[in-house]
């Protein structure tokens, strides 16, 4: 199997917010019908170059962010394609009733880029930290939602989603984070990436935090002859059933990774599939039932419970839950 | 600015009583829904469908069709009679709202029923999506009209103020709001409940054109709306003064009938009423 990340001998740190930026600058490009809205947070959410590049398609409308799923509703029904952003805690966080109706039963085309997601946001605080945004939006019918690993697979993500019709949600982080896959790792909505291969266990992982998952592949097959098979899951909604299936089957335990409440996230979605499909034992990683704080990102992730060594811990757990 | 002639006028007045006993018929059968709403508005769909709006319900995808929403959703017995009189679907399907397997839902879903333009029923939302689509209007040099009908309570939501502001900010003089303003809501008057007036000098201190008329009078509505569509530069409001309940008697002016319907009783009464107002009609030629 061809290496599909490339991230042992030290990697790039980028924003994956970053990685939309440019997504959403090439993606107005290539269909004039593409349009941006925001809601006071251009900087943040990476519009500042779409907004150069492509003024007749931007939007922005000040901090109103029920205006920004509603009006990017009508604009989608007169054959927009509209990409609107604000912090993943006020779209879809504040506006999810319009994001239930408008976007979803009434099957708009409008994409939400939901910035600053996880308690990585760091020193803004737990009012600003989504950590409940997959739940909410998984459990809307005919949603796709999509959290990925780093900038660059974010880039493709935005290009492939700006294509693909339907009601979206992209989730983004704020800081920088590891670049671990290359231009040439492919990218499909909906299909699972195995980034390393393994038998023992499976690793099921989304967002920034498929790093910290590799990393505690390695020490596992150091410290302790382990070897886990690294999912990249990073299509939420629909996920690929087959591929969680094939880890159930193939390693017999799991343990899923997201910056997220374990509570109704990535990770119970697996819990879904595995319990009907092919029951195994499955260990958790993400916050358990707490809002976030003030701090330092990579302190937050380890108070939290995400770090290498708590992922290194989940593995050996579950390692040991298998039946013999 | 075209005037409307007598005939027009009567043809129009016959139409509106022709939504009005569909209106009724529908909420017998369906056993639930609104009354007061769709009743006082009947008037105005009349006219929208009539006069104002450029539409063809052979071609319901029409991309240069104006664009009406009906952010209400609750009123929908209104909208369903009226594009079932005006040729959208058979006049006897209106016996099947809210029931199973309807295109007519409690509340209007546009995936069922495209011609509806917007899925609505939650409040506060019609305006928001039509200033989206008046923008879109605007991106690509088309001249099609935005047209939303919003009751007056849910001008107690604060979405819908978000998008007034929007609305005056990219000056859509594309698209007009017309306020059912009869006044009452589920829990009773509007200015008990959650005070709105003085509501024209609101949109006023938002750089709309605001305009005021009796909604139950025709040629008042028409004329209005006419001014209204002509407004250069930024987007319009009609103020319509409506009487909740308007053509039957006994619900006229009584709040109770926000969100019932008729019984059987009720019903024959109602439709008797309705009769004779036609009858009043033709004979004033």
């Amino acid at each position: 199997m061809a290496n599909l990340v490339d991230y042992r001998k030290g990697v790039a740190q980028v924003p994956t917010r970053n990685g939309f930026g440019e997504g959403l600058v090439e993606s107005g490009t290539r269909n004039p019908n593409v349009i941006g809205i925001c809601a006071d947070l251009s900087e943040s959410t990476r519009f500042e170059a779409f907004k150069k590049a492509h003024p007749a398609q931007y939007v922005e409308i000040g901090v109103a962010e029920q205006m920004l799923v509603a009006m990017a509703g009508g604009l989608a029904s007169v054959g927009k394609i509209p990409w609107i952003a604000s912090y993943a805690m006020f779209n879809p966080g504040r506006s999810w009733e319009q994001v239930r109706t408008i976007m979803a039963l009434n099957d708009t085309n409008v994409k939400i880029a939901g910035a600053h997601a996880g308690v990585s946001v760091g020193p803004d605080g737990a009012t600003h930290q989504a950590i409940e945004d997959i739940a909410i939006m998984r459990v809307i019918p005919h949603m796709t939602v999509v959290v990925p690993c780093d900038s660059v697979q974010t880039k493709k993500a935005t290009l492939a989603l700006s294509e693909r019709w339907g009601p979206t949600y992209l989730r983004l982080g704020r800081e920088k984070s590891p670049v671990i896959t290359t231009e040439e790792t492919p990218f499909t909505v909906g299909e699972a990436q195995i980034f390393r291969e393994g038998g023992d266990v499976a690793i099921v992982a989304c967002g920034i935090l498929v790093y910290n998952s590799l990393m505690a592949a390695d020490k596992l097959s150091r410290e302790d002859g382990i070897e886990c098979r690294i999912v990249n899951n990073h299509t939420v909604k629909p996920m690929d059933e087959a591929a969680i299936v094939a880890a159930a089957r193939d390693c017999g335990a799991i343990v899923t990774v997201e910056e997220h409440q374990k509570h109704a996230g990535m990770g119970s979605r697996v819990a879904e599939i595995v319990a009907q499909k092919y029951p195994v034992p499955i260990e958790f990683i993400g916050v358990d039932d707490r809002f976030g704080q003030s701090g330092d990102p990579l302190e937050l992730i380890e108070y939290y419970g995400m770090g290498i060594d708590a992922i290194v811990d989940a593995v050996r757990k579950v390692a040991k839950r298998k039946p013999a | 600015m075209p005037t409307l002639t007598p005939d027009n006028l009567r043809d129009l007045e016959l139409k509106a009583n022709d939504i009005r006993q569909g209106i009724i018929r529908s909420l017998h059968a369906a056993g639930s829904g609104h009354s007061a709403g769709p009743l006082d508005m009947s008037d105005v769909f009349a006219a929208l469908y009539g006069t104002l709006m450029r539409h063809d319900p052979n071609r319901p995808d029409w991309p240069e069709r104006d664009r009406l929403l009906l952010s209400c959703g609750h009123i929908a017995p209104v909208r369903y009679s009226a594009m079932a009189n005006f040729g959208y679907f058979p006049v006897e399907e209106l016996l099947t709202l809210r029931k199973f397997g309807s295109r007519l839902q409690g509340h209007p879903e546009r995936v069922t029923l495209p011609s509806l333009e917007s899925t609505s029923g939650p409040l506060g939302e019609g305006l928001a999506q039509g200033t989206g689509m008046a923008l879109g209007a605007k991106m690509d040099g088309q001249d099609f009209h935005v047209w939303v009908v919003t009751s007056d309570a849910e001008h107690q939501c604060g979405l819908h103020w978000e998008a007034v502001m929007t609305a005056a900010k990219f000056k859509l003089d594309n698209l007009t709001c017309i306020i059912d303003r009869n006044f009452i809501q589920i829990d009773g008057s509007t200015e008990d409940v959650m005070p709105l007036e003085p509501l024209g000098d609101k949109y006023r201190s938002f750089n709309w054109e605001v305009l005021e008329c009796d909604g139950n009078d025709m040629q008042a509505f028409v004329e209005t709306a006419e001014r209204a569509r002509a407004v250069k530069g930024r987007p319009q409001v009609i103020v319509a003064n409506t009487v909740p309940g308007k053509g039957v008697s006994y619900m006229e002016g009584d709040y109770t009938w926000h969100g019932k319907p008729p019984n059987t009783e009720q019903t024959e009464i109602a439709l008797k009423e309705l009769a004779q107002a036609r009858e009043r009609i033709v004979a004033r030629g």
